[in-house]
């Protein structure tokens, strides 16, 4: 067996006649960070869901430490799930309850948490974030920004080994921006989750990966060193390329 | 031709095979998270206001002007054979047995159940039930069921609400306008009406209970489930509707088969 924490293996996802994901290989390895790209409606989206199995592959094997998340009962997914922290692309923040309760709702379900450590916990977080203030604000009075703040927060609170970010700075100015990916520094160093982002910030984002996927056409292409991808012979990532970062670049113009 | 008519006839019929055990597990869970600990207590609270108290004022003026329609009417129709001291019993016995229950149960599809449906057609729409159960957090012990059991108090307490607030219509247009003897009109009522007409009344409320909160939310969660709903904010409005449409339906079908049970 592979030391891969999650692991697609021709992963075929279909929605009707229209193909998204076409014999899909994926290997992420553990306390890496592995950045997925690629232009609208290529489906990272989708397979950030099929990871959670939120969606079911129609052919294929979806493995997370070495199961088969596809598989799964109710109550072993449950237990798989728990080790995720996900920032969903339109945040996913529950319209009912004000920021505040919104952080404190993982904590106040998944562990025994008195109120104060609650409330600390959540009052730190949201003092990382930037959120201070706006505690009692209920989803739809927040900008998209800071929804996704709101929702970085949330998935943060249980500490989990692995966080699925979807577009996290989308929607956000670059000095936020700047901060999200320091914040994500941070608790990576601390925590040493695996990192799974979907994200178009390029050259920012691929200072942090240790691998970048590019979806394309429903076929997957990796690359072991985020510089490669400029070399890539591919017509559509030549694009891409070209498209998300204007010129070339090198890791060592980002340090 | 006629392959094509047959191929699209089980087509439909495998879709609603699938629609009708999809909303069957549905039911199971929503049902077993009654028995789930912690109970939530709050939730369920805020539900029943939510549900049960803001309906009061609907169900108020409902019943009164049923309860005087009955009254009028009933008046009239029995005059003509002269008794119309049977006016509490009639006003009464249909209140308690048929008016009260179905209306009851009309009114909270009209303006809590279609409210349910929108709600939680939006939480799935914009991935808030995914979040849940990414956090593994149990959508149903969390959204559905304080509302199953919210409504399982609220619909048959509203309807004895409704009772009493129609048979007090029914005595202000028999008695105070059209002159009906007060005492023969609540003696009539005393000596007709039996045990079985209320227990009868609540079995209805709780079994429409149960239909209108089922409907309602079980369409809301399977709203991009739905063939030809469409999505979005369109899939949520069409969803609604159709939830709104079905559970009234049931109502009136439940109505039928329960009568001629308990009857
Ligand atoms: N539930 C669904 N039903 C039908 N089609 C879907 C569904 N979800 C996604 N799709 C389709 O799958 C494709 C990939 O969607 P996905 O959301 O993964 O895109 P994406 O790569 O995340 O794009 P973006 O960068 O715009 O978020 C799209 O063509 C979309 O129309
Ligand atoms: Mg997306």
């Amino acid at each position: 067996m592979s030391e891969a924490i999650i692991q697609l293996v021709d992963v075929v996802k279909d929605f009707g006649s229209q193909r998204i994901l076409d014999h899909v290989n994926l290997e992420i390895l553990p306390g890496r960070t592995t950045v997925i790209a690629g232009g609208s409606g290529q489906g990272k989206s989708v397979t950030l869901k099929l990871i959670l199995g939120l969606l079911k592959p129609d052919s294929g094997t979806i493995l997370v430490k070495g199961q088969d998340i596809a598989a799964m009962g109710r109550r072993e997914l449950n237990e798989i799930r728990s080790i995720f922290g996900v920032l969903f692309q339109g945040s996913a923040l529950l319209d009912s309850l004000n920021v505040f309760d919104n952080v404190a709702l993982p904590l106040r379900e998944r562990t025994r948490l008195n109120r104060d450590q609650t409330r600390e916990q959540v009052v730190n977080t949201l003092l990382q974030l930037g959120l201070v203030g706006h505690d009692e604000k209920f989803p739809a009075q927040l900008s998209g920004g800071m929804k996704k703040r709101v929702g970085l927060a949330r998935a943060l609170q249980l500490q989990p080994e692995i966080m699925l970010f979807d577009e996290p700075t989308t929607g956000l100015d670059p000095e936020k921006t700047l901060e999200i990916y320091q914040l994500f520094f941070e608790t990576q160093r601390k925590f040493k989750y695996t990192a799974v982002i979907v994200s178009h910030d390029i050259p920012k984002v691929f200072n942090l990966a240790d691998q970048v996927v590019v979806l394309n056409g429903g076929k997957l292409v990796a690359f072991d060193r985020p510089e490669e991808i400029q070399l890539s012979e591919i017509p559509e990532i030549q694009s891409f390329v070209k498209a998300t970062m204007g010129h070339l670049y090198h890791s060592s113009d980002m340090e | 031709m006629i392959f094509k008519f047959i191929e699209n006839l089980g087509d439909r019929a495998l879709y609603n095979l699938n629609d009708l055990g999809r909303m069957g597990i549905f039911m199971l869970r929503s049902l077993s998270g009654i028995f789930k600990r912690p109970f939530r207590f709050r939730a369920v609270v805020r539900q029943i206001r939510e549900i049960g108290a803001n309906s009061f004022g609907v169900i108020f003026f409902t019943a009164i002007f049923t309860g005087m329609v009955l009254g009028l009417q009933g008046y009239y129709t029995l005059r003509k054979f002269g008794s119309e001291g049977m006016l509490g019993s009639a006003v009464s016995l249909s209140l308690l047995r048929e008016m009260g229950p179905v209306l009851t149960a009309l009114m909270v599809t009209g303006r809590a159940g279609s409210a349910m449906c929108a709600e939680i057609g939006i939480m799935r729409n914009s991935e808030q039930i995914d979040a849940l159960e990414c956090m593994a957090i149990d959508p149903f012990r969390y959204l559905i069921t304080p509302k199953f059991i919210a409504i399982l108090i609220s619909v048959p307490l509203l309807t004895m609400i409704f009772n009493v607030v129609g048979i007090f219509g029914g005595y202000l247009a028999g008695v105070k306008m059209l002159g009906v003897n007060p005492g023969a009109f609540f003696s009539g009522m005393e000596s007709s009406v039996v045990n079985k007409d209320i227990s009868m009344g609540i079995i209805k409320s709780l079994v429409f209970a149960v239909l209108i909160v089922w409907i309602c939310t079980g369409r809301g969660y399977f709203v991009d489930k739905i063939e030809g709903a469409g999505y979005g904010a369109e899939g949520v409005s069409r969803v609604t509707t159709q939830a709104v449409v079905l559970s009234s339906i049931s109502i009136l079908i439940w109505d039928y088969i329960l009568t001629a049970m308990l009857l």
